[in-house]
């Protein structure tokens, strides 16, 4: 690099823009998550859900699965399944609640999870308030995921 | 090795390398389970194999970041590490609870180990990448307090250089960021936004830091270019890395909900995040042709530029590749994705941590270079293993582009299981150049021990 562009003045640029920048990212998220209400389904979060949601977290669905985009590409996007089931929680319960224990033999299963009816209730729940969540652009592009 | 405390660094990189093997290992029964669904079922579920495999190489990565730490920081300081004692046991602590994880996941359903460690009292499991019980999570962030009390004072007492320094702030900002994983809200908006204050925040933010300055004390020690003119390459390259990064988060926050001039933001910084990656490009090749002596460990010095290069095709161009949000609507969540994940992170901390490896390992012999056979050896490992990774990505990429056109963008959009099984030859291939790595790092490991004529070299 040339002489006139002195190591002080990139040591000044590193300090100055990591403070600005980091500065303007904690406004940004205060802004965004005051403004999350009209977009995150929030009125929709019930005990319910959240039950759901930790029966999601145990059992690991995200390793296989994406939400909302996010997670494992090995099984389908979830984050629209409630939309993509014809808005029946009673089909993604009897999808969950009748896989098989040793799978489809040659293709790619999902595992017999054992949930009480109240659990597939729940998860089912979950995954409805989550499709219920406004997305920018109505994310996915198609009911596919 | 100019201070025996440098010398700890030695079992935390047999450790990385170690369960490095591990994660290629379960990432090559993956490969398989992608085209043969029901491989080691139900015995080992994919979500199982893939939970071992990104934390084997997170926690490695980990260890590589502290042996390297450990390695520099006495030679930076110009005095001995503060407490060597304190850094074995650390080692011991964080191999157990990382051993102890992943076995874990492996031998009870993860359902039941969420009970056994009791996730309900703080509920931090079962989000990608940040699976480990909430135990091990406290464990990382003791182990990673002692490591940053240790090379802080270090540092603090002994020399301080703009690498040491910038190294430790890195390494804060590691532990400072790790602590968002506790944080995990019913709302799954608020979880997903702030998951990404791990994740992005850490290989498109601070990471950088540690890797940039691994970089640059490795080029020193190998070129013997004047340390000015490295230090001001080095802060203005995290100048740019957090100028771009911090506000490039943004590029995660376009479709979970989150308010839409988000789109904008993080599709203009993040544009501008892969700048930092090609001026690490530039630094190298420019700083090795400067050279003021040839080191005999020339396997270090490749190491060193094909870091900078596989970062910058990884995460500057694959980054960028699906960066702006016209085009992410579409990728979003693809197997595009996970092209853009294996050559980031292969090609920036991966490589990185074996290139301190290539450097530091025969000093902590007493040598100052390996043979020449076990250089050479070392050499054809980086090709097979950089080679086939570069094949890893462009088959995915591949995949990703016939996945996104049939079900997302063409007029009769088909269903994801039918889309996968229309793209499985792309998988065969990744898992054809998946076996290939597998054996560039057996040959990696075997140059460690192959014997051969000693490298001439003259003396300073
Ligand atoms: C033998 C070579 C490898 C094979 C066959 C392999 C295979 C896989 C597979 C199948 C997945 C899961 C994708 C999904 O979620 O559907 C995965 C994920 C991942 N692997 Fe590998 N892998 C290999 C090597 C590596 C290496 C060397 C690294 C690190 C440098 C790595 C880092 C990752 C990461 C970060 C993810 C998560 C990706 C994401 O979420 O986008 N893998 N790998
Ligand atoms: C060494 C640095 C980097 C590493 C290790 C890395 C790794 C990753 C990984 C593992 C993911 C997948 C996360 C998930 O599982 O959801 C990801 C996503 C992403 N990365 Fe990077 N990345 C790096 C740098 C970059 C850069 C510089 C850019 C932009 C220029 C970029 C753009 C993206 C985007 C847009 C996504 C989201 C993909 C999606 O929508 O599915 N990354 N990165
Ligand atoms: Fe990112």
């Amino acid at each position: 690099m040339r002489e006139t562009f002195t190591k002080g003045m990139a040591r000044n640029i590193y300090y100055g823009g990591a403070v600005f920048f980091f500065l303007v990212l904690i406004g940004l998220t205060v802004d965004t998550v005051k403004s999350l209400p009209k977009t995150d389904n929030s009125e929709n979060l019930t005990e319910q859900v959240a039950a759901g949601k930790r029966l999601w977290e145990i059992n690991n669905c995200i390793g296989c699965h994406t939400l909302l985009g996010e997670g494992a590409y090995f099984a389908p996007e979830l984050g629209n399944v409630y939309t993509r089931f014809g808005e029946s929680t009673e089909a993604i319960k009897a999808f969950i609640k009748y896989r098989p224990v040793d799978g489809i033999p040659g293709r790619r299963s999902m595992p017999q999870f054992n949930l009480t009816d109240e659990q597939l209730e729940a998860l089912a729940q979950f995954l409805k308030y989550v499709d219920g969540v406004k997305t920018a652009r109505d994310w996915p592009p198609n009911i596919q995921g | 090795m100019k201070y025996e405390s440098q010398g700890i660094a030695k079992m935390y990189f047999i450790a990385a390398i170690a369960l490095f093997v591990g994660q290629i290992l379960f990432g090559t029964i993956m490969g398989l389970q992608y085209v043969m669904g029901d491989f080691l079922f139900p015995e080992l579920p994919f979500n199982v194999v893939r939970m071992v495999h990104t934390n084997l190489l997170i926690i490695w990565l980990l260890f590589g970041f502290m042996g390297s730490a450990y390695f520099l920081v006495p030679e930076e300081s110009e005095r001995e590490l503060f407490s060597p004692m304190l850094a074995k046991v650390m080692f011991w602590i964080f191999l157990f609870a990382g051993v102890m994880t992943i076995l874990g996941y492996l031998l009870v359903p993860y359902a039941r180990l969420a009970e056994i460690t009791m996730n309900d009292l703080l509920p931090t499991m079962g989000r990608e990448f940040l699976e480990q019980p909430t135990i091990t999570k406290i464990g990382i962030v003791i182990v990673v307090l002692a490591f940053l009390f240790n090379i802080g004072m270090t540092i603090l007492t002994g020399r301080k250089t703009v690498i040491n320094v910038v190294l430790l702030t890195g390494m804060v900002g590691l532990a400072v960021f790790f602590l968002f994983s506790f944080y995990n809200p019913d709302n799954i908006v608020l979880d997903k936004y702030f998951w990404w204050f791990v994740v992005h925040l850490w290989v498109e933010g601070v990471w950088e830091l540690i890797m940039a300055s691994l970089l640059a004390y490795v080029l020193i020690k190998v070129t013997g270019v004047d340390r000015e003119v490295v230090e001001k390459w080095l802060y203005i390259i995290i100048a740019m890395a957090l100028i771009s990064g911090l506000l490039g988060t943004g590029h995660h926050f376009f479709w979970i909900g989150t308010p839409d001039y988000w789109q904008w933001i993080g599709s203009v910084f993040s544009a501008l995040e892969p700048i930092p990656f090609f001026m690490m490009t530039l630094f190298a090749f420019n700083v090795v042709n400067k050279r003021r002596r040839d080191h005999p460990n020339k396997a270090a010095v490749l190491w060193a530029l094909g870091t900078a290069v596989m970062a910058f095709l990884g995460a500057g161009v694959w980054g960028f590749l699906h960066t702006l949000a016209p085009v992410n609507f579409y990728t979003h969540g693809t197997q595009i994705t996970a092209a853009h994940g294996h050559m980031a992170f292969y090609g920036a901390y991966v490589m990185v941590v074996l290139t301190m490896i290539s450097y530091s390992m025969p000093l902590m012999r007493g040598q100052k270079a390996a043979n020449v056979t076990a250089q050479l050896l070392e050499m054809w490992s980086f090709w097979l293993m950089t080679i086939s990774m570069v094949f890893i990505t462009l088959f995915l990429t591949g995949a990703g582009i016939v996945q996104v056109y049939l079900q997302r963008y063409s007029d009769d959009p088909l269903p994801f299981m039918v889309v996968q099984e229309k793209i499985a030859l792309f998988y065969w291939m990744r898992e054809v150049a998946g076996v290939v790595f597998l054996i560039g790092l057996m040959l990696y490991i075997y140059s460690f021990f192959a014997k051969g004529k000693e490298v001439e070299f003259v003396e300073e």
